[in-house]
């Protein structure tokens, strides 16, 4: 298929070619705000929600940053709708979260055009601060890191993002590819009509077609399994008893930073934080009698096994979570593995397609017999 | 050393499991003291949490109860219920929690005969498979 555009760029260039984009889809009306990540006046990078387009120039969709996953932030604008038309820019774990806050109906893509890139990665926040301080670019770690090669003054790409089968975003109206298509050239791919008529308005037509795409990006994809198989196993073989887990959550201070990060974490309010778990102070007393202690604050095991029930089904990966705890617990291949079993066992993936109900949604008189292994 | 005496929980719907039981009892059909009966509105009802609470405070064994499906007085309580059973066991197997200590069977309010055969054999099986390993209270374990 020549889907795509091929867009030439010199060293340097690649985010003012993206602004000029943009900026045409704004005046020509095709959209009215461009959710993307931009370049914050102090540091960092964030995802920044523009509506006038003088704005664009501190576009800067590949910076290997997410500080937060996207899926919330579109959630926040879109759940309850403006009206008006929105171009959004995601990596592929932002857009599998939001498929899932969609069918929540958390979130809402009617008036979006949805515009994925191709994902090599992403640093902690911290670290991302750091290297750009140092004066690196999203182009210099585009380049290093097709080469392979995201480490980086010590620093490297989260461990999500290592294991990470999806570095190409589905579902979406636009694809910004870097994969497969040379070092000096973005491709931009449309797959949906919308996606054909945001480029025919800015005068862009598709026609062209990155020779080496589809092998390098299914290179890099058997790469990346091979990798989320073997952090599996080795998570499995180490961690298969409540005792390993509550070795592995020793340090958890029950903050619940890792649910409010985790962008499927959907309850409006956590019923850890509700009534049903503030008790009193002979409740307590009670407690500790049973075994003569008691450990405070309690039910953390309770907490991330509670959490898992809830959102492993519509857990994508993204890694948030491991970012999020404040004692460096690596959580991901926690929620990861569980995600893995309980998605497997409705033949289900978490942001895989708009159409597929979300398991605990849906159910049939004659399915699952084996749970009961009763036949009237 | 006494024998070991497995704990089981059961979530017994009012309508069906639960109703089974009394029947059960007052046909003088005697079954295993193991099983400690929460009484729940439905099946449906049985939040994963509650599950996740008995196994962590060292239940042996988790015996949900419901209508057979087309039964449930709230349509379709059991059908959740079961699919929330499938999800949570992936979820225990994954830390030690065999798929073998937690059941979901649909026993009729005039299915005493069957509440007493399920129970037995929850415990007989549940003695074979000896204590959970977050029962901190069975014999030969040290208080920790
Ligand atoms: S559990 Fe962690 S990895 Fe999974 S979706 Fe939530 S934040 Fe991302
Ligand atoms: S973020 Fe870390 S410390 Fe906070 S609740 Fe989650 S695991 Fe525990
Ligand atoms: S009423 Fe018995 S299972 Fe729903």
């Amino acid at each position: 298929m020549a889907n795509f555009i091929k867009l030439s760029f010199k060293k340097g260039e690649l985010n003012q070619k993206l602004a000029d984009i943009f900026k045409g889809m704004m005046e020509k009306g095709v959209v009215n705000a461009l959710l993307a990540p931009m370049k914050q006046p102090k540091r960092g990078v964030m995802l920044t929600l523009v509506t006038d387009p003088f704005h664009l120039e501190a576009i800067d969709p590949f910076a290997p940053v997410a500080p937060v996953n996207g899926a919330k932030v579109v959630s926040s604008i879109t759940a309850k709708p403006s009206g008006r038309k929105m171009a959004v820019v995601l990596r592929s774990c932002e857009i599998r979260a939001l498929i899932e806050l969609c069918k929540l109906k958390q979130a809402n893509l009617e008036d979006v055009l949805l515009i994925g890139i191709d994902c090599l990665g992403r640093y902690e926040n911290l670290d991302f601060v750091k290297l750009q301080a140092a004066g690196e670019s999203s182009e210099s770690f585009i380049v290093k890191a097709l080469a392979g090669n995201t480490e980086n003054s010590g620093c490297d790409v989260s461990g999500a993002c290592k294991i990470c089968e999806f570095p190409v975003a589905d579902n979406v109206d636009l694809r910004l590819c870097i994969i497969g298509t040379g070092t000096d050239a973005l491709y931009i791919e449309s797959l949906t009509p919308k996606g054909d008529q945001a480029l025919e308005a800015v005068g862009l037509k598709t026609g062209d077609t990155p020779g080496n795409r589809e092998a390098a990006v299914q290179q890099l994809v058997k790469k990346r399994k091979e990798a989320c198989d073997a952090a599996f196993a080795q998570y499995r073989a180490s961690t298969h008893s409540i005792d390993a887990l509550e070795d592995k959550l020793a340090n958890c201070i029950n903050c619940y930073n890792c649910r409010v990060a985790c962008p499927v974490c959907y309850c409006k309010e956590c019923v850890f934080v509700t009534d049903t778990f503030r008790h009193n102070g002979d409740q307590y007393m009670g407690w500790a009698d049973t075994f003569g202690t008691l450990k405070m604050p309690t039910d953390t095991i309770f907490y991330h096994l509670t959490r898992m029930s809830h959102m492993s089904l519509f857990c994508v990966g993204c890694g948030q979570c491991t970012s999020a705890c404040p004692n460096s617990i690596d959580l991901m291949p926690i929620f990861r593995t569980a995600a893995q079993k309980t998605q497997q066992r409705f033949n289900y993936q978490a942001g895989r397609s708009h159409d597929e109900k979300q398991p605990l949604t849906v159910f049939e008189n004659d399915e699952l017999v084996e749970v009961t292994g009763q036949v009237k | 050393m006494s024998e070991f005496e497995p704990k089981i929980v059961g979530f017994f719907c009012n309508w069906c499991t639960f109703t089974a039981a009394d029947l059960a009892g007052t046909s003088r059909l005697s079954y295993p003291h193991n099983i400690k009966i929460i009484r729940m509105m439905c099946s449906g009802m049985v939040d994963p949490k509650y599950v996740i609470k008995a196994f962590l405070n060292g239940a042996d064994g988790v015996l949900i109860g419901g209508c057979w499906p087309g039964d449930c007085h709230y349509i379709n309580g059991n059908l959740k219920a079961r699919r929330r059973v499938a999800m949570l066991t992936e979820i225990l197997k994954e830390y030690g929690i065999d798929e073998k200590r937690f059941w979901l069977r649909w026993i009729a309010a005039s299915e005493g005969t069957m509440l007493r055969e399920v129970v037995s054999e929850m415990t007989a099986k549940l003695k074979a498979l000896g204590p959970s390993p977050l029962n901190r209270e069975a014999p030969g374990k040290e208080k920790k």
